[in-house]
């Protein structure tokens, strides 16, 4: 049983103008305690919406279904009831912009206060001290408790914010694009932070980015999402020098590597609108291996040896995508 | 002549008897900070952000010179006051041989044309009512140039075949809210080239594209370099300098620390702060993981600048005189065209 398993996650928003966006399409994975895993893709394949669902956390105009066990337990099938128990306290989230998930009108140190008294952690003395911990594990002096979120740089509101996050010693950490506002020196040390948090308290990490690199830095396995589904899974290494399909090794391709070979080549034409059925592959009109099948027929996402699995057609018939 | 003017001969910034397309000797920016109500009534004294002090560099035809660094390092406010949209301080800026610096609004006009922003976010730049061909043309009509409204049609034509949107009628009458990210960057690249200018300042050009458009649109930018064109971009990506400039000058508050082909500044990079700043770049490769040399902190605000060395506070290799001594950017012994600021390379 694993610490998190995500089963065939679905997400429908309502548009205005009538019909619906599937914004995620049968997504899953598993997360085990301790365990880094990046959820990538680019703008609009719906790696947000698959965290944002997973906790509860969509606008009325989104019906989520599928199944999220948390230790085995489905904590989606009671709505609200059954996720806020869970919320902060096993499952917590970092987003992107630390900026606007801090109030900017009250002190660093009382926001983590509220936190630990809103879910009964500590009260009073107690939770000021324990603030003052929790500061401290993301490098932050404690002093700093009483200063408000725009004395602090970009990288120490993103510090208190995962302090902030931790406050319910959660076994599950959710950083939605955790460094992408961030300089290049700064999102080193919050990386580091993160890989300590992981290393030393075995928390769980579920990355969500678009950056590559990133991935490839710090997390052990990886889930590439393109036009709302999972399109290939499995360790980062073999993500990058096997991948099984042909978005993953071209997304790859796309990327610039400080002492890479050759010239980054972009991938031609854009992602299929989800407001409409999906016919046939969602990536065969940008593929360079796409054949008659990919057309027709929708790839499911099937199991390879190496702990991976991949959706794409040319599995069935070659070892390995080149 | 200057010392100053001899180093820049010895690494080579100057082409053998030519001029750059674009030199700046010495540029220094400042600009004042509010003191507010409170700060005006007590007479409290005027503070300065030092943005820019003291940088010099060349771009030459048909080379993209990459000027990366960290947010608030300067590179940003060098571009604008390359394009003069900020007035310097002091400080010297050629363009084609010509020194602009004293030139006003008027006698600059005839010069914009020559020297082109691509602004890095394509969603805010181009305005939503003008159709790609109205956005492309614009630029002809404020500089009264194309000629008649055929040769202006087919000068956008042309834009567009350039920055590979084809065919050209296919995105005429679009509006950008038709377009994809990457597609509106090409519309406004085309908005840039088509007055035929010698210089484009590219400020962060990629980073609010998706990845997998990135590369089409630095491909794009270095076929237009290969055209002859000079390209100073802005960037705090050092993996895309590395794969598209010539050359890469480092800046760090408000100067460059270094700087030469791109190439030897990626792979024989001298300053410590270079150092540190490629070890923590992350790597495609999961087996490639860095050891990376993480600098504490963040840099100092450019209000209170460091005494002696700039960088020394953070400098794991700084040593007593780095605190009296303000290194001077000089060739650092690793090829020719490369020269560091750090009194112990």
């Amino acid at each position: 049983m694993s610490l998190l398993s995500v089963e065939s996650l679905n997400v429908w928003f309502d548009l205005d103008i009538g019909g619906e966006l599937h914004a995620v399409q049968g997504v899953g994975f598993e997360l085990e305690p301790g365990e880094r895993l990046g959820l990538v893709g680019e703008s609009g394949c719906g790696k947000t919406t698959t965290v944002l669902g997973l906790l509860g956390l969509l606008p009325s105009s989104a019906s989520v279904a599928g199944r999220v066990l948390l230790n085995g337990v489905d904590i989606l099938a009671g709505g609200e009831e059954t996720i806020r128990p869970h919320r902060w306290v096993d499952l917590a989230i970092v987003f992107q912009g630390a900026m606007n998930a801090l109030n900017p009108v009250k002190t660093v140190g009382s926001q983590i206060v509220e936190v630990l008294e809103l879910h009964e952690q500590a009260r009073g003395r107690e939770a000021k001290a324990r603030t003052g911990e929790l500061l401290d594990s993301v490098g932050i002096p404690a002093d700093r408790a009483e200063r408000f979120p725009h004395e602090f740089s970009g990288g120490m509101r993103q510090r208190a914010a995962i302090a902030m996050a931790l406050a319910c010693n959660p076994s599950v950490l959710i950083a939605d694009e955790p460094t992408t506002a961030l300089d290049v020196m700064v999102q080193a040390q919050i990386l580091e932070l993160l890989d300590s948090l992981c290393s030393d308290f075995g928390l769980a990490l579920l990355l969500v980015t678009h950056d590559l690199p990133v991935v490839a830095e710090l997390c052990d396995r990886a889930a590439v999402m393109y036009a709302g589904e999972i399109v290939e899974q499995g360790p980062v290494d073999a993500l990058y020098h096997e991948p099984r399909h042909p978005y993953t090794r071209l997304l790859f391709a796309a990327t610039p590597d400080l002492y890479g070979e050759g010239v980054p080549a972009s991938i031609p034409g854009a992602p299929p609108r989800l407001d409409r059925p999906l016919v046939g592959c969602p990536f065969h009109t940008r593929c360079d291996r796409a054949f008659a099948r990919c057309v027709d027929e929708r790839p499911l996402l099937k199991e390879l040896d190496g702990d991976r699995s991949a959706a794409c057609h040319l599995n069935d018939i070659v070892a390995e995508v080149v | 002549m200057t010392g100053r003017r001899d180093f820049r001969q010895e690494v080579g910034l100057r082409e053998d008897g030519a001029h750059p397309l674009m030199a700046v000797e010495d540029l220094v920016v400042c600009y004042p900070v509010a003191r507010g109500l409170a700060g005006t009534l007590a007479r409290r004294p005027h503070r300065f952000v030092h943005a820019v002090e003291g940088v010099s560099f060349a771009v030459k035809r048909g080379e993209l010179l990459a000027l990366v660094g960290e947010s608030g390092c300067g590179k940003t406010t060098t571009a604008q006051a390359v394009l003069r949209l900020v007035e310097p301080v002091s400080g010297r800026i050629e363009f084609d041989g010509r020194d602009i610096t004293p030139l006003h609004t008027r006698a600059l006009r005839p010069l914009r044309r020559r020297m082109q922003l691509i602004y890095q976010d394509p969603y805010e730049s181009l305005d939503p009512r003008l159709s790609v061909r109205a956005a492309v043309e614009e630029p002809l009509l404020i500089h009264r140039l194309g000629g008649s409204k055929d040769d202006r049609r087919e000068h956008v034509r042309e834009a567009l075949a350039r920055v590979e949107l084809n065919p050209p009628e296919l995105f005429l009458d679009r509006y950008p809210h038709e377009l994809s990210g990457g597609q509106r960057q090409r519309v406004a690249i085309a908005a840039s080239i088509v007055l035929g200018p010698d210089l484009l300042v590219a400020d962060e050009p990629v980073s609010m594209l998706d990845v997998s458009v990135r590369a089409g649109i630095l491909s794009l930018l270095d076929r237009l370099r290969e055209g002859g064109l000079g390209i100073l971009m802005i960037t705090h990506d050092l993996s895309t300098a590395a794969r598209f400039a010539d050359r890469i000058a480092v800046m760090y508050l408000g100067r460059i620390v270094e700087e030469g082909p791109a190439q030897s500044v990626v792979r024989n990079p001298q300053h410590p702060y270079t150092k540190a700043l490629l070890s923590v770049v992350p790597r495609r490769d999961p087996r490639e993981r860095s050891k990376r040399e993480i600098l504490s902190g963040e840099a100092p605000d450019a209000v209170r600048i460091p005494s002696g060395c700039r960088f020394h506070p953070r400098c794991p290799i700084a040593i007593a005189d780095c605190k009296q001594i303000d290194p001077a950017l000089e060739p650092a012994g690793a090829g020719a065209g490369h020269a560091a600021a750090c009194i112990r390379v």
